[in-house]
């Protein structure tokens, strides 16, 4: 089949409305993952967006593609699963810092060391959105919510170390309020062949609103940085002063499912062969 | 004339060679054109604890693992001692002078020093599992040349190893030719040597999905069903399928329903404790209506309860397992056989209705090994779900309320994209919270189950016409059963038994059928709590008699007779 018109943003908008609250930094992510889609000219059958469950997983109703609103915290073993049996397609999972860093962290650095070609989004808020405002892996110590009425005791998580650590070979980090940037970054990941995480802060407005903060602290890579050098990339994401946004890191490995797709030249299966077997 | 069906039984301690020197009688066995049936315990270690192995061997066909022990090879004192109870009563004691006393009271015994052929005339320990096979088969009539020819193969590239493993076998046959003045009337007559499948119920799972156009394996190993996992990520690939590894079994589960979203046929297999990792899952697979097929192998439970022992303890989950109404198809196969077919019924099934399966096997049925003649698979259906195009650009209304339930599904690559909805949906499996969808969608699955009860296919039936005494059973229960059945019809009892393959949805027209001539209903199951009686009595209103064990072993085809004679 030619297709020759060229495909728009409305040929990725679907007619379901987004649930979130004005001013969420979900909709920055949307509106880019949008955009990327466009500027790639990805056909929405051929692309797949699996999520978890939070404010944030409720993003792939919302974009005409493929999708897949899965489980709290499963949405990366619901894409490894797609994109194994279906290499030729482009496979996508998002989830809130929950998602990603509470319940499914389990997933996370495994899907990392893998390098499964998919590209995992994890939209960060510091806190359970969803369930009303609870602290969350990733919020400050000290952060008091309902569920840590006295200031939350634990250390937060550290999504892009934990990503660098586990060994993803695309890491980058993003803000839903520098539109371009996340559209760029969200391009490049799918473009990365490989395990991409893109750890973007997406804030909540209704419950923790961090705009002017990250306003503040978000700055740009240093312009010397080495997105081939892991060390530094380990070091700029423990920087605490400043929140960085670009790419950390990016290398090439193996891709799992053309490694496990290589060792045969597949053939029908002989059941009588099997048999003769034992 | 020597008894031509032979109840052997070795015992001794894990890693000892018990289970190879079974497995090696077993295989030499079936090439001579006998048929068997085994069962092996061990313990649940690498390493020491009791372990023993059963083989029966017969020139006719052999369903169950039969009653008692004819010839008990002691490999230890706890081997003696735990089993001599059971020996039948022209049973024979085989036993290591060097480890076990027995006691001599009321049975043939021949002593072999084991021990000292292998480590002091051979020098070579590792070849006492052959020398031991070498006396079982001068003892009870294995033609030694066609083992030879075995262990040959076996050793093909081992060139080392096999000088060594020949003379062992030949130490054990020529001591017991030489020193064993034979007493018991135990010894396999020439049969015709027809070639067998030998194999286990997880290769036979195994098998299955192969054959039924399973492409994509994702697991995580645990006791006693890893064999399907470890035969799977050997063939997968060959024929253009993934095996994953995941990191546990909620990513097992979810890689199975993300690759079958894809279009794929996909597969997982557990235990109970991944069963339970799994089933927040399986309440997806059935809201999203996601085609998969998940293989319980149950074990002794709770929690890791006894994960190398047989229980038919995972009824309840399979069936109501996990939060909401959540249909889905439950199927149990009833042999090793049985398991190639049943795992193809799963997948076919699981296509048809869009929903999850789960196939209940039991570790007696992973770990035994059955002979039986190359199953032809060239006439088996297969099913395919029901897929339709969408157009070009538009979304597609999955989750049509279509009057069977059914409903046409598109594959990602091809137009008409959807998104897959955990949360309760409208027919574009767009999220809504109104009483009518989740009404309308809640029916619209459980048609689709009624739908499975009223096709299903019809269940097994033994015994005769005009029946009194009738036994329901599932699962790897089955074989026993039957030769209970025979041994009573032979007696004169009037008894027939009904075996479903589907247990849940249950084909209730047959059922009642079955049922309603009779004066006595027995449902024999490994478990306490009688879960498929209890499931019969609550949704057919059936009353049974219950007959339950749960010392982690499967029946003997004894203790349902000996039920049969109670009732009667
Ligand atoms: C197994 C399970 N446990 C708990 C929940 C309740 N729950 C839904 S979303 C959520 C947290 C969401 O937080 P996050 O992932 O950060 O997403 P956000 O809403 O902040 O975007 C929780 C705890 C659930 N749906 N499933
Ligand atoms: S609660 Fe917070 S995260 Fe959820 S939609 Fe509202 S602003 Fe966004
Ligand atoms: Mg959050």
């Amino acid at each position: 089949m030619v297709e020759t018109a060229a495909l728009t943003l409305r040929d990725y908008r679907t007619d379901v409305k987004p649930i979130w609250c004005p001013g969420c930094g979900d909709f920055g992510v949307l509106s880019s993952t949008h955009k990327a889609l466009v500027q790639l000219q990805l056909r929405p059958e051929n692309v797949v967006i699996a999520s978890g469950i939070g404010c944030s997983s409720r993003l792939p109703y919302f974009v005409k593609t493929y999708g897949i609103h899965g489980l709290h915290g499963r949405s990366l073993p619901l894409a490894t699963g797609m994109k194994l049996a279906r290499p030729d397609l482009t496979v996508l999972a998002y989830g809130g810092d929950g998602d990603m860093f509470s319940i499914g962290t389990g997933h996370t650095p495994h899907a990392a060391r893998r390098n499964v070609d998919i590209t995992a989004v994890c939209m960060d808020n510091q806190i359970y959105g969803l369930t009303k405002a609870q602290t969350s892996p990733t919020s400050v110590r000290g952060y008091k919510s309902k569920s840590t009425p006295y200031g939350s005791p634990d250390e937060p998580l550290n999504p892009v170390l934990l990503a660098l650590a586990s060994g993803a070979s695309f890491v980058a980090r993003a803000y839903s309020a520098r539109a371009k940037e996340l559209t760029d970054l969200l391009i490049k990941g799918i473009q990365h062949k490989g395990f991409a995480f893109i750890h973007v802060k997406s804030p909540c407005v209704e419950f923790i609103n961090t705009y002017d903060m990250l306003d503040r602290l978000v700055e740009e890579m240093p312009v010397d940085h080495d997105p081939s050098d892991l060390q530094a990339a380990m070091n700029l994401a423990v920087t605490e002063e400043k929140v960085h946004v670009g790419v950390f890191y990016e290398s090439e490995r193996p891709v799992y499912e053309e490694v496990a797709h290589s060792w045969f030249k597949p053939t029908d299966f002989d059941a009588d062969a099997f048999f003769r077997r034992f | 004339m020597g008894k031509s069906e032979i109840i052997i039984r070795l015992a001794g301690e894990g890693g000892e060679g018990v289970i190879s020197a079974g497995d090696m009688f077993t295989a030499g066995a079936a090439r001579l054109g006998y048929q068997v049936f085994t069962f092996r315990t061990y313990p649940s270690q690498i390493k020491g604890g009791p372990a023993w192995y059963q083989i029966r061997v017969s020139d006719k066909s052999v369903l169950s693992m039969g009653d008692g022990v004819d010839v008990l090879i002691a490999f230890n004192e706890e081997g003696y001692r735990d089993h001599i109870g059971e020996l039948n009563k022209d049973g024979v004691l085989i036993y290591d002078p060097d480890t076990v006393t027995p006691d001599g009271k009321g049975h043939t015994s021949y002593p072999v020093p084991f021990n000292e052929i292998s480590r002091k005339k051979l020098d070579f320990f590792r070849g006492k599992n052959l020398v031991v096979l070498g006396t079982m088969s001068a003892l009870f009539g294995l033609d030694p040349g066609s083992l030879e020819g075995m262990v040959r193969s076996r050793l093909a590239r081992r060139a080392e190893l096999l000088t060594k493993n020949l003379e062992s076998l030949d130490h054990g046959y020529n001591y017991a030719r030489k020193n064993i003045e034979k007493s018991d009337p135990y010894y396999l007559a020439a049969t015709e040597k027809i070639s067998r499948v030998v194999m286990g119920g997880n290769e036979a799972v195994a098998a299955g999905a192969l054959a039924a156009g399973c492409r994509f394996y994702g697991g995580y190993p645990i006791t006693p069903a890893t064999e399907i996992f470890l035969t799977l990520a050997a063939e997968l690939p060959k024929v253009g399928g993934v095996c994953f590894q995941a990191e546990d079994e909620m990513a097992a589960i979810g890689s199975v329903i993300g690759a079958s979203i894809g279009g794929s046929k996909a597969m997982t297999a557990t235990s109970g404790p991944g069963l339970s990792l799994m089933t927040e899952f399986l309440g997806y697979a059935t809201i999203a209506e996601v085609p998969c097929v998940i293989a319980d192998v149950q074990r002794g439970g709770p929690a890791t309860g006894l994960p190398t022992k047989n229980e038919q303890s995972d009824f309840f989950h399979a069936v109501y397992g996990g939060h909401g109404d959540a249909p889905r198809i439950v199927v149990a196969p009833g042999s090793v056989e049985d398991c190639i077919y049943q795992t193809i019924n799963a997948f076919n099934l699981a296509e048809r209705y869009q929903m999850p399966v789960l196939l209940l096997s039991d570790q007696s049925l992973s770990h035994r090994t059955e002979t039986f003649l190359p199953p032809d698979l060239s006439h088996v259906r297969l099913e395919e779900r029901l897929t339709a195009n969408g157009a070009a650009g538009a979304e597609f209304a999955r989750y049509k309320l279509t009057e069977n339930g059914i409903s046409p599904v598109t594959i990602p690559g091809r137009p008409g994209t959807y998104s897959s909805p955990g949360l309760e949906h409208d027919e574009k499996g767009a999220p809504t919270t109104a009483s009518k969808w989740h009404i309308a969608m809640t029916d619209k699955r459980f048609r689709k189950l009624d739908l499975a009860a009223k096709e299903g296919a019809a269940s097994p039936r033994y015994g005769v016409r005009n029946a009194e005494i009738g036994i329901i059973g599932w699962g790897g229960t089955e074989g026993a059963i039957r030769e209970a059945v025979d041994r009573a019809v032979a007696k004169g009892y009037k008894v027939a038994a009904l075996h479903p393959k589907m247990v849940h949805p249950l084909t209730k027209g047959e059922i009642e059928k079955f049922v309603s001539p009779l004066k006595k209903v027995i449902v024999p199951e490994i478990n306490y709590q009688g879960q498929f009686a209890h499931y019969l009595r609550g949704t057919l209103g059936i009353d049974v008699v219950r007959l339950n064990k749960y010392d982690g072993l499967p029946f003997c085809p004894g203790d349902i007779f000996q039920k049969i004679e109670e009732v009667i």
